[in-house]
């Protein structure tokens, strides 16, 4: 009896999970989602003062949660490194990886894993001191740029500069906050990296207004969950939470008003709240998946302004997040 | 004719021979070159400490909640105000605290009990610190049993998951390299080879690397659907790199034991065993323990390298910290405040080392 205590004690440390069941099975048994994300990036994934992870990322894992288990609050978040996030979704220690990762086709194609859509696009920008008075990158002849070394940013900075025949001195730093050091402390007339970024990096300056941030995008950039390949009912559910968040944007269906929506006889809100037809059934899931989803974390717009828009400190305009139908190319397809 | 002896009284030495003056005078003014090198040294120290001060302390801000009653022109301990409980336990669930803060309470008596030298039952209570005192702290920590809630490792982090690293770490790494050493030194061919090939791999990797072997790779290796707990993968890789290191240093001690002592034991009729155990490395730790010291040092600062495989030590979790949005621009604080914790628990086991090998010198020091 007493072996049999301490084998226990053992085999709990080695913490089994099922991979033979589907990945929703699997989710389901343990009462939770294994999200993947950034361990640390402002606006998508970073610790509150109350341990909870807030972020555009990290909002998704609990829109999934909440489509799957239909409770937000049932995540597991797992802080990844950029070179084991990967390794992390394909041996099943996660099962969706929502941590800034750009969707390329390299990627999409050789890892084994699937994007299930963008949820946010990105792509390098430029920030300068608002005193210069640059207002387009084409101004930006000659000038010193302060940049991340081994990135993409680099590679995609000497590629711009050269195909527009300017010049320019790199000033190569090790990390975000060494290169916003760097700019703060005029060795750079430039700062160049993700936009996303840029913004994060300009609240870290003393005074955040000397600092604009260009219009221009030099790069795609695209961000978005990832899943295993192989499962395709849990890829749909992933890819589903998103577009619902989408549609329900689209629809004017807010955390706030979902609840009278459920009265609404527009068809469309009708079969998103699954009070038409049972859109979740084929998914495995409930059929007010999209309900639970708004209810309890939100639409898109809600998200974004809440972690990187307009009721955030970064404040990025929506620009190409924007819907469709507002200047954007977020897109979803809708449900029926 | 008797002399009058005049009996001098016996006076102070003159206060330009002794007191704080004097030693000024001897040792920071006693010539020209002298007293420019110590002017000019306290004009540095003036440039230095003046700002460290006025920005650490003067015009720091203490009291808050949010970045905005922080007035940036001093240091905004409000930030690690605000974050203090996450640096200390991590993410481990507010609610159970407790638990943690019983293994602190119990941790920290068990290590005073025995550094204390006055209190008894010595034998006993390191025999319950090195097997008693574990389950209780995985039972705590863990959960799972008698009705405590679980809680998963990777809600663990930062002080306390920097100690649990080190510990395990030391504790575990001090037995495996005495025995490593005593292999390395064995005259069996086979128990050698194993023990020099071990030793010299463990030393050849970069703990970066074997971290990331253990994160990225080994899941990769392992049967479908078993994944080890990551904080477990980190343990075990951290104490065989610590053994390899520990028995190189404890077989340096070896080597320093005359020859003599050991062939004197033999001639008494000692088996191997209680050679070692009574008359070589009794007298071979002694020494070493400026080099063990050293190692456990080195230990305790690399726990921050779990960092790159997701683990919140305490480095990591001030990291984590300092990208939420509401505490941008804080890094200073925050890695001031990690180096502080980093440099008490350094310095007292420095401090520690030199004790103890004040306490166990028998006159052989040179």
């Amino acid at each position: 009896m007493k072996t049999v205590r301490w084998l226990g004690l053992g085999i709990s440390i080695l913490a089994p999970s099922v991979a033979m069941a589907s990945t929703l099975e699997t989710v389901q048994n343990r009462d939770s989602v294994r999200c993947g994300v950034n361990a640390a990036q402002p606006g998508f994934s970073a610790l509150d003062d109350d341990d909870q992870y807030r972020g555009l990322d990290t909002d998704i894992c609990r829109a999934i949660a909440a489509a799957a288990l239909g409770d937000a609050s049932k995540v597991d978040f797992v802080p990844l490194d950029s070179v084991e996030r990967f390794t992390a979704l394909q041996s099943g220690e996660v099962d969706v990886l929502s941590r800034t990762t750009t969707w390329t086709s390299n990627r999409d194609t050789s890892l084994g894993i699937n994007f299930t859509g963008v949820s946010y696009y990105d792509g390098q920008a430029f920030m300068v001191a608002s005193d210069l008075g640059v207002q387009s990158t084409k101004e930006l002849d000659g000038a010193a740029v302060c940049t991340q070394s081994g990135t993409t940013s680099e590679l995609n900075l000497s590629d711009y500069f050269r195909i527009h025949n300017m010049a320019y001195d790199a000033v190569v730093f090790d990390s975000p906050e060494q290169s916003i050091a760097g700019f703060e402390a005029g060795r750079c007339d430039v700062l160049s990296s993700d936009a996303s970024q840029l913004y994060a990096q300009r609240m870290q300056l003393a005074d955040p207004d000397r600092a604009v941030v260009l219009p221009e995008i030099i790069s795609k950039e695209p961000l978005g969950p990832a899943v295993r390949q192989g499962d395709d009912q849990w890829f749909n559910i992933v890819k589903w939470t998103l577009f619902a968040m989408l549609n329900a944007e689209e629809l004017g269906i807010s955390q706030e008003n979902v609840d009278e929506q459920l009265d609404s006889d527009n068809p469309d809100i009708m079969r998103l709240l699954g009070q038409d037809g049972d859109f979740g059934e084929a998914m495995g899931i409930e059929a007010d998946w999209a309900y639970q989803i708004v209810k309890q974390v939100g639409n898109y717009a809600e998200i974004y302004d809440r972690n990187v828009g307009s009721d955030s400190d970064f404040n990025i305009a929506r620009g190409l997040n924007g819907l469709w139908n507002n200047g954007g190319i977020q897109y979803a397809p809708p449900i029926r | 004719m008797i002399h009058n002896q005049t009996v001098i009284e016996q006076r102070p030495a003159p206060s330009s021979a002794i007191g704080p003056l004097a030693w000024l005078r001897t040792n920071l003014f006693s010539d020209p070159i002298n007293t420019i090198f110590t002017l000019i040294g306290l004009y540095v120290l003036y440039l230095l400490v003046v700002p460290t001060v006025q920005w650490a302390f003067i015009n720091a801000d203490w009291v808050g909640t949010t970045r905005e009653d922080c007035s940036r022109e001093g240091a905004c301990w409000v930030f690690v105000n605000a974050r203090f409980t996450q640096f200390i336990y991590g993410l481990y669930p507010r609610a159970e605290i407790w638990r943690a803060n019983i293994v602190f309470a119990g941790f920290f008596t068990l290590i005073a009990w025995l550094a204390i030298p006055r209190l008894p039952f010595k034998r006993w209570v390191a025999v319950f610190a090195l097997v008693g005192f574990p389950v209780v702290a995985y039972v705590l920590l863990h959960g799972g049993y008698f009705d405590l809630p679980r809680v998963p490792t990777h809600r663990w982090g930062g002080l306390m998951l920097t100690l649990l690293l080190a510990t395990v770490g030391m504790v575990g790494a001090l037995p495996i390299g005495i025995v490593l050493a005593l292999g390395r030194r064995s005259n069996m061919p086979i128990v050698k080879s194993f023990c020099v090939v071990f030793i010299e791999f463990w030393r050849g990797v970069p703990l970066i690397t074997v971290l990331f072997m253990a994160s990225v790779m080994l899941p990769l290796f392992m049967p479908s659907g078993i994944s080890v707990d990551r904080l477990v993968r980190a343990l075990i890789g951290l104490t065989l790199f610590q053994s390899a290191y520990m028995a190189e240093v404890i077989r340096g001690g070896l080597q320093a034991i005359p020859k003599g002592q050991e062939e004197a034991a033999a001639a008494l009729g000692m088996t191997y065993w209680k050679r070692m155990g009574l008359i070589v490395l009794p007298q071979a730790l002694k020494m070493m323990i400026p080099g063990i010291v050293n190692t456990f040092i080195s230990l305790f600062k690399d726990t921050t390298l779990v960092m790159i495989i997701g683990l919140f030590d305490l480095l990591g979790i001030v990291q984590a910290a300092l990208a939420d949005s509401r505490w941008l621009g804080f890094s200073l604080e925050g890695y001031v405040f990690a180096a502080f914790m980093f440099w008490i628990f350094c310095f007292s086991m420095s401090r520690y080392s030199q004790y103890l090998e004040r306490k166990l010198n028998t006159g052989h020091k040179r």
